[in-house]
């Protein structure tokens, strides 16, 4: 007997049945389908926190003021004496491992151009953090060494804002109002994309430090040099940790922090918080995978019914074949191979559902999806898996019949 | 005429001439049905010659079903002994029972038992898948079953496009398909018409003629006619075993049939 005859019979006992095969497949089908697509779609999600990561590099900290301690009651981030300018020098300067520190403030304001106005992030900073992000411009120029001494009025822009205040008209050297400030377009930056918080990155506008400092910002605050956070980007090949360390002393040293008191700021390491995100992504690919666990285990718990009535139904061919020969070995292969057959053709269905639903998610949810061969070949073998599983029990009882009472069944 | 045992040929294991082809010794069975208790067979002894051709009578319940279950290692008893071509059968086990059926029986039902939607040749292929042959030697030993019963065009037909005579044809060629010893018919004309009843039983005696042993269990005495021996049974005891001549034999038609005389010359 050949490799695909035990198939080929198997078939042929299914297409006896057509409906009722077909309905049986059903559950294995959802099942299946339903693994294909969560593993493209949260494989899709852990691709993109891992082309951010890449994106971000894995070599930038962020160092942000941390809480202070009022009179027993704590206070969130950035409520401290705060970092300045500074201290991003000092960092740049001292720490052998930093290969830029690049201050940055932030506020949100509406910015106009001509008859259009569009509501934006303003950033604070210097070319330094567009270096830090790894953010090349697209077009125009980055800010020169006047631009940041002298609060120039110029701004780079993100691709959003040159898209919602400009359309198709070319932004450079157009006067957008910040804030009631004319300032000049110099630049835009290249599409960056969405951040991992689902934030449009590109919806930006940055100013010289000094220009947000002395003209937007206005305030105590501007005096003291106040900033929002400073980018650190560590040199190729540099330890985090290390880097991380240093600034931590340097910092500690000149906040004049005593020792074992709090650190007044706090580093966060990008990549961390990516990691975290990407596992929690995980989790949720995870719960799916019970789901879709659980609906093939209903799928083999429909093939096991399906194959108990067939056993029932087909008694006296069993008796039959065991008049003519066949041990309990071989009812049991029998009907073994029809389960798995019944579960495997599901399975194939149920791959083919799984494409065209992960194609779907791709195409009306815009998400990012990934199908793998390595998913094919899982609901394979988890379909074979749950057609021997639920398959056995039914074909052991066939195996078991005694043949004359085979034979002379009703 | 009695024990003439017709040269055997190209079959595997024949009993010694001389030796029974079965002995069975004191065959009991008894069956428990809730708290009652049912002796279907009480105490048997039999023996059949290789080469002979038997009829098994007597009404239902008499215990002629149950011994033939226990001649074709379908069942076993309950307590005697039972020897196939000097083989020891009682104490087998259900996969030894299996190759003996496969090796050494074939069997022809009264409901004909093939397998729907599967083509004769198929059907007739069953026994040897079994016991392992080749598909190639397969395909060609059951066109040649098919041919001896007069079927050798008809091995695409599924049996819902076959006669009921047909069907048993079918039945016949798979019981003879692995060259067995013993062919066990349990009512093969139950279910036919007259006509094809003595068609069937024409091609049973022509096998027979051949070497096959036939053994066949009916309650009809013009089909017990055919045999060469019957025994009939009441309350699970043989209360009748008799020779007689087969009824080709005693109307010559055996040597004057030109289809049988050419396959006893092929022999």
């Amino acid at each position: 007997m050949n490799f695909f005859a035990p198939f080929r019979i198997a078939l042929r006992a299914l297409a006896a049945n057509t409906l009722r095969s077909i309905l049986t497949m059903l559950g294995i089908i959802i099942g299946v389908a339903a693994v294909i697509t969560m593993i493209a779609v949260g494989s899709g999600a852990t691709q993109r926190v891992q082309e951010q990561m890449k994106g971000l590099g894995s070599n930038i900290m962020l160092v942000i003021p941390g809480g202070i301690t009022a009179g027993g009651v704590r206070l969130g981030a950035q409520t401290g004496q705060g970092l300045t300018e500074e201290d991003a020098l000092a960092i740049a300067r001292e720490v052998p491992e930093v290969q830029v520190a690049a201050p940055s403030s932030r506020t949100g304001a509406q910015v106009v151009a001509g008859n259009t106005n569009w509501s934006t992030s303003i950033f604070g900073s210097t070319n330094d953090y567009l270096e830090a992000r790894e953010w090349p411009l697209s077009d125009g120029r980055s800010f020169d060494a006047a631009d940041v001494q002298g609060s120039a009025k110029v701004a780079i822009i993100g691709q959003t804002v040159a898209r919602e205040l400009f359309g198709d008209a070319d932004p450079l050297d157009q006067v957008i109002r910040v804030k009631k400030i004319p300032v000049t377009v110099i630049g835009v930056l290249s599409k960056k994309g969405q951040n991992s918080m689902g934030q449009d990155q590109d919806d930006v506008v940055i100013v010289p430090i000094s220009t947000y400092r002395n003209r937007i910002q206005g305030g105590a605050g501007s005096k003291l040099k106040r900033i929002g956070s400073i980018s650190v980007k560590v040199r190729e090949g540099q330890s985090m940790k290390v880097a991380e360390d240093n600034i931590k002393e340097l910092l500690r040293q000149r906040f004049k922090v005593q020792p074992g008191a709090e650190d007044p700021f706090a580093i966060r390491n990008l990549t961390e918080i990516l990691q975290a995100q990407e596992a929690s992504s995980r989790i949720m690919t995870l719960l799916l995978a019970a789901v879709a666990g659980i609906s093939l285990i209903i799928g083999g718990i429909g093939i096991m019914n399906i194959m108990l009535v067939s056993v029932t139904e087909r008694t006296r061919e069993i008796g039959l074949r065991m008049a003519v020969g066949a041990r309990g070995r071989d009812i049991l292969a029998q009907f073994l191979i029809e389960a798995v057959t019944l579960s495997l053709i599901g399975g194939a269905i149920g791959v083919l559902l799984g494409a065209v639903a992960t194609w779907g998610v791709g195409q009306f949810a815009g998400w990012q999806v990934s199908m793998s061969l390595g998913s094919i070949f899982l609901a394979a073998g988890f379909s074979a898996f749950v057609g021997v599983f639920f398959g056995f029990y039914p074909a052991r009882r066939a195996s078991k019949l005694l043949p004359i009472q085979a034979l002379r069944y009703e | 005429m009695s024990t003439a045992t017709p040269t055997l040929d190209a079959a595997p294991a024949r009993a010694a001439p001389g030796q029974p082809l079965i002995e069975a010794r004191d065959l009991v069975k008894t069956y428990t049905m809730g708290d009652m208790t049912v002796h279907a067979l009480r105490g048997v002894s039999l023996e059949i010659a290789g080469g002979d051709f038997v009829a098994i009578m007597g009404a239902s319940g008499s215990g002629k079903s149950t011994l033939m279950n226990i001649l074709g290692c379908l069942d076993l008893p309950t307590s005697g002994e039972y020897r196939l071509a000097g083989e020891e059968v009682e104490g087998l086990a259900q996969d030894a029972l299996a190759s003996i059926r496969n090796r050494r029986i074939g069997f022809v039902f009264q409901q004909f038992n093939l397998l729907p939607r599967t083509s004769a040749l198929e059907n007739v292929e069953l026994p040897m898948v079994y016991a392992g042959v080749k598909a190639a030697q397969r395909h060609a030993k059951a066109l040649a079953a098919l041919q001896r019963v007069g079927l050798g065009e008809r091995g695409d037909h599924t049996p819902s496009e076959l006669s009921g005579g047909q069907q048993q044809r079918v039945a016949i060629a798979r019981a003879l398909v692995n060259n067995p010893q013993l062919i066990l018919a349990d009512e093969p004309t139950g279910a036919l018409d007259s006509k094809t009843s003595e068609d069937i039983m024409r091609l049973l005696t022509e096998l027979n003629a051949q070497g096959m042993t036939v053994v066949i269990v009916t309650h009809e005495t013009d089909i017990a006619a055919w045999a060469r021996r019957k025994i009939v049974f009441r309350d699970g005891l043989i209360v009748e075993d008799v020779r007689q001549p087969g009824r080709l034999e005693k109307s010559g038609k055996l040597e004057s049939d030109p289809n049988l005389s050419a396959q006893g010359a092929a022999r």
